[in-house]
């Protein structure tokens, strides 16, 4: 019935249902919560999504891709441990340069293997997962690392400055989400992409570089991931080994949640933004409601399920699979 | 190999790469360690083998059938909490030892409960198997938590944390446990129509249907069957420390996965079998154990075993032209 006057009267608002799902909840969680509309609390929630958010943005591309990236929570680990280890040593000038490279090359690596190799991408980052584990633990001897002088270092803009009143980590998230938005929908490289996840077939008949394209869109993912590590040590102002445990699954969870379709070939990167800040305001709102924090994660649960399950229900026109 | 003078070992290792490498790795480590070939040690290997093990029976299941399971290891890290948290309930506290009973029912009743509930979703849904797990296993983690309190809780009767080291003349219960499960889903899936269907419904699910298979529920029992398996390798884990953590299983999925894959199975569905998982966990077990021996820093473990998980998707990709499966969700 409901989904029968969606698809007959608003397809718009059908195919917007994960921003009407978002817009719900805020007003239920306005409505239980009278701290939660306060400018403080969403500035709070803004910069703390941004490290999520920032590698969403790479995961979105490379899942728009046809592919998925699991090893996004190492290669976290890598890089923060990586440019807080460096900073002390060679200084920040130096160490953010060589930690990015060295982010780049462990992305090369995936791209070399599932996209010019082609092997499966679940098992490839699932296996890069781990070595990448390994080498963090392996480079710090399996202690955590810190930024002994914290006083003097302009390193610190990243996690904890502000420009004009806004937190850095808001501006990063917010300009590179921009940029990204603008690649994927109006230059060429952004419709090769949906090309090559929509049909790796056709867009190979079609002279799609469909290897090139798949490479690139793990350096994208690497590059994300090495934005985030230095908001992340940063902010910290230090890094424990295993800093990003589990953080390609959260990243997943709102990528997913912003409705690109782990079919790839289609998503987009806006909808992605709205996955992160969704996520991140239900966690907030839950807090502020005096939840303890692993509740969030039973409400994520229902949340993905729902929003992925009214998604693919609009696309098939009915509510109930047809699977016998 | 119904008639035994049809066996040649060569073409069976040649079907069957993953008991080459278990054979390669054996002998390495038996040549280059003193302690690895000793019967203590093997037995030490089947029981550290037997937890992930007993979820790798169900992984290849649900990944033959085209599904992908995620949640196991929350599923694990519950039933542990359950079964040892159970049997300190004032109702049962007259009951002596055999308030290990109804605690161990209820762990492994979580486990198919919540199984159900993800082959369900699954099927009414037409959500992709992977979503659907995968934010299972962030929610049942949370329900772990909030059920803990974040605790660990620790077994105060002491006959449960004995059973683990049991042993049945020279098998430990643990390894008989896991040894028996792997002959039972052995014969589901070689022998009966349930196992018949498995195959059918992951190699192609139209033609499934077509063929009048009911694709749906047929699904939810396998994940009934992984969530049992769970529930089970969570118990055995919590006897094995005489407590459970919170955290218990955290990472199992990938484990298994590894062993799964290592042993053959497809992502894609329709391929693999209960001797090649049994392959893949003793490889990775081995492996474990043999370096664990000659002390090799756990970092490094990590780092061999993603190599050698990358690898074989790579010679598998090589030698075997019809395994062109990229996953496609």
């Amino acid at each position: 019935m409901l989904l029968t006057r969606l698809k007959a009267g608003g397809p718009a608002i059908a195919k917007q249902g994960i921003l009407v799902a978002f817009i719900l909840f805020m007003i239920a969680f306005s409505v239980m919560s009278d701290r939660f509309m306060s400018a403080d609390n969403i500035m709070s929630v803004f910069r703390q999504s941004a490290i999520i958010g920032v590698i969403a943005l790479g995961v979105t591309i490379v899942v728009i891709g046809g592919n998925l990236d699991l090893s996004v929570g190492s290669m976290l680990s890598f890089a923060t441990v990586l440019v807080v280890d460096l900073h002390d040593k060679i200084g920040p000038e130096l160490a953010i340069p060589v930690m990015v490279l060295a982010t780049l090359c462990l992305g090369a690596i995936n791209g070399f293997l599932i996209g010019i190799l082609r092997l499966n991408s679940l098992i490839v980052t699932l296996g890069m997962l781990s070595a990448i584990q390994g080498l963090v633990l392996i480079y710090s001897g399996g202690q955590n690392v810190d930024i002994v002088d914290h006083s003097g270092t302009w390193f610190a803009i990243f996690g904890r400055g502000a420009v004009f009143g806004i937190a850095t980590p808001i501006i990063i998230f917010g300009v590179m989400a921009l940029v990204f938005h603008i690649i994927m929908t109006t230059m060429p490289f952004g419709r090769k992409v949906y090309a090559v996840g929509g049909n790796p077939t056709a867009s190979v008949f079609s002279g799609i570089p469909r290897s090139r394209v798949v490479f690139t869109t793990y350096l994208i993912s690497a590059l994300c991931v090495a934005v985030a590590a230095m908001i992340l040590g940063s902010r910290v102002m230090g890094s424990q080994n295993n800093v990003g445990q589990g953080y390609e699954l959260q990243v997943l969870a709102a990528v997913i949640l912003g409705g690109t379709s782990l079919l790839g070939g289609a998503g987009s990167i806006l909808k992605t933004v709205l996955g992160v800040l969704m996520l991140a305001f239900i966690q907030n709102g839950l807090i502020l409601m005096g939840q303890p924090y692993y509740t969030q994660w039973l409400v994520t649960w229902v949340v993905i399920i729902v929003a992925v399950w009214l998604d693919v229900a609009a696309k098939r026109g009915r509510l109930f699979s047809p699977i016998a | 190999m119904s008639n035994l003078t049809d066996f040649n070992p060569v073409r069976w290792l040649m079907r069957n790469p993953i008991w080459g490498f278990v054979l390669i790795v054996f002998i390495f480590f038996s040549l280059v360690s003193d302690h690895f070939f000793d019967y203590r040690n093997f037995q030490n290997i089947l029981v550290q083998t037997s937890t992930i093990g007993l979820i790798a029976l169900g992984m290849t299941l649900v990944m033959i059938n085209g599904n992908i399971d995620l949640s196991v290891g929350a599923i694990l890290a519950l039933a542990a909490a359950f079964a040892v948290d159970v049997q300190s309930w004032a109702m049962f506290a007259t009951w002596g030892n055999w308030q290990i009973l109804p605690a161990v029912c209820l762990a492994l009743l979580v486990g198919i409960v919540l199984g159900a509930l993800n082959g369900f979703i699954v099927w009414k849904t037409g959500v992709d198997a992977f979503i659907v797990t995968l934010g299972a296993m962030l929610g049942i983690r949370g329900l772990v938590f909030v059920y803990t309190g974040e605790q660990s809780f620790y077994a105060m009767n002491f006959a449960y944390s004995d059973f683990s080291a049991l042993s049945v003349g020279p098998l430990p219960v643990l390894a008989i446990i896991f040894l028996l499960c792997s002959l039972a889903v052995h014969w589901v899936l070689s022998r009966t129509a349930h196992g018949r269907n498995t195959y059918a419904v992951g190699g192609n699910r139209e033609a499934a249907v077509n063929a009048g298979i009911r694709v749906g529920p047929h699904m939810m029992v396998n994940f009934m069957i992984i969530g049992f398996l769970a529930a089970l390798s969570g118990v055995l884990l919590s006897t094995q420390m005489g407590a459970a953590t919170p955290n218990l299983g955290r990472d199992y999925e990938l484990w298994v996965i590894t062993a799964v894959v290592l042993g053959g199975t497809k992502l894609t569905g329709g391929k693999g079998d209960i001797i090649g998982t049994f392959g893949g966990v003793l490889a990775i077990g081995i492996l474990r154990n043999g370096m664990n021996l000659m002390q090799v820093p756990a970092f490094y473990v990590y780092v061999i075993l993603g190599s050698i998980l990358i690898a074989v998707l790579f010679l598998d990709k090589r030698f075997n032209r019809t395994a062109d499966g990229g996953l496609r969700l």
